[in-house]
């Protein structure tokens, strides 16, 4: 991503191996490239690029995928505090 | 366009489209009913037979819908049925584009109506090449960018966010700089007013347009951070200009002021990028915040009290 990184140590991504069925989802929904699957389970590969988009926990058939999605959005956070309501944004 | 003016109508029934003359084997590639989006992807297929089922977004494009939820599961298994798709097609499998993802479940999908999802690439430009290659995407069509051009093409639409903000500002800031030794001056208001309405505005470029731009050379993670950058060294500019003609207190309600409003300006534009989590931004809202408010607060004691002082 032309050395765009943002903040790292905060985003919410689990991976519960256990319950990984290799079924590739994650790996091909990603657009930051997280994840890679190797010997049928997937793996995080850079969890400090994820942007909790919340594409790979949608698409995950076995639940072995948790993340808290929402938008990186200053604006969306800020209506978050004030009124809780998640899923709102302008954009 | 871009600057978000008569959005709305920009917005196309939904339903089943062809491009071209598609059979019962052609492609079913789903999109959003934003007509930019639509538009994008149908001239993206150039002679190509294909199916478009287009969903209701409401008129917005694919990744912000499926943020929403509106580009979603069940909003494409209702499509799919009200078009009668499976009577249409012999293949039951829709293309859809990767940032749908965010919205669709693909196992569900296929609970629900018997299609399954094929997730194509993130961009439309890459869509034949995609077809051509057996549905298989290079990892590079997997991925988001952000290049100097798609910043810049982002910026217009966080000016006009701005515009009913600035009216306030400018209202109250020419109401400030009348305050005075004469309880208000109207004069004074015109002058330190324009003053300060043009500091407002240098925060706001500097924020939305200069730190978009130079997003990957200024130093850090946090926007907040690279907009203060920004903002300070427009003031230090100014200041080592101005130095004489602007006095000790303006010039230090200059050096606070300014890059606090570039830096909340910049803060906003998070909502822009493709790489942003709500974890980070949050994280840096709980610490940006209160330091932008000290030194805005700070600066409007310091310029007030320069006109009592001066």
């Amino acid at each position: 991503m032309e050395g765009l990184r943002y903040i790292e140590g905060v985003a919410t991504l689990r991976l519960d191996e256990a319950a990984c069925v290799g079924c590739r989802m994650c790996e091909t929904v990603c657009p930051h490239g997280v994840f890679a699957v190797e010997r049928g389970k997937a793996r995080i590969l850079d969890k400090e690029v994820c942007m909790e988009c919340g594409a790979c926990a949608k698409n995950c058939p076995s639940d072995a995928l948790s993340v808290n999605p929402g938008v990186g959005c200053a604006s969306y956070v800020i209506r978050s505090w004030i009124g809780g309501s998640k899923s709102f944004c302008t954009c | 366009m871009r600057w978000g003016i008569g959005r709305h109508r920009y917005r196309l029934e939904p339903g089943l489209y062809a491009a071209g003359t598609p059979g019962s084997a052609s492609p079913v590639l789903v999109t959003a009913n934003y007509k930019m989006t639509f538009d994008a992807l149908r001239g993206e297929l150039g002679g190509l037979d294909a199916w478009i089922l287009v969903l209701e977004t409401d008129g917005i494009n694919v990744w912000c819908a499926a943020g929403k939820g509106t580009f979603g599961t069940e909003e494409v298994v209702r499509r799919v049925k009200t078009t009668r798709l499976a009577a249409v097609v012999n293949h039951g499998r829709l293309i859809l584009p990767q940032l749908g993802a965010t919205g669709v479940a693909a196992h569900r999908v296929r609970e629900e109506c018997g299609f399954s999802v094929v997730y194509g690439p993130v961009r439309a430009r890459d869509i034949r090449r995609f077809l051509d290659q057996g549905m298989e995407a290079t990892p590079e069509m997997r991925r988001v960018s952000f290049p100097l051009f798609e910043r810049l093409a982002l910026t217009p639409v966080e000016l006009v966010g701005f515009l009913k903000p600035s009216a306030w500002a400018f209202l109250v800031l020419f109401l400030l700089a009348g305050v005075g030794p004469q309880v208000f001056s109207p004069s004074a208001a015109w002058h330190r007013g324009l003053w300060a309405s043009g500091v407002w505005l240098a925060g706001i470029l500097g924020g939305a347009v200069v730190t978009p731009v130079l997003l990957p050379w200024l130093p850090g993670r946090a926007f907040s951070g690279k907009g203060g950058l920004v903002g300070g060294f427009f003031a230090a500019c100014t200041v080592a200009v101005w130095w004489g003609g602007l006095g000790v207190l303006p010039g230090l309600a200059l050096l606070l002021g300014l890059p606090a409003i570039s830096s909340f300006a910049a803060m906003n534009y998070t909502g822009a990028t493709p790489f942003t989590s709500p974890s980070g931004v949050e994280s840096e809202m709980r610490r940006a915040i209160p330091l932008q408010a000290a030194a805005a607060a700070l600066a409007g004691v310091l310029w007030i009290g320069s006109a009592f002082t001066g």
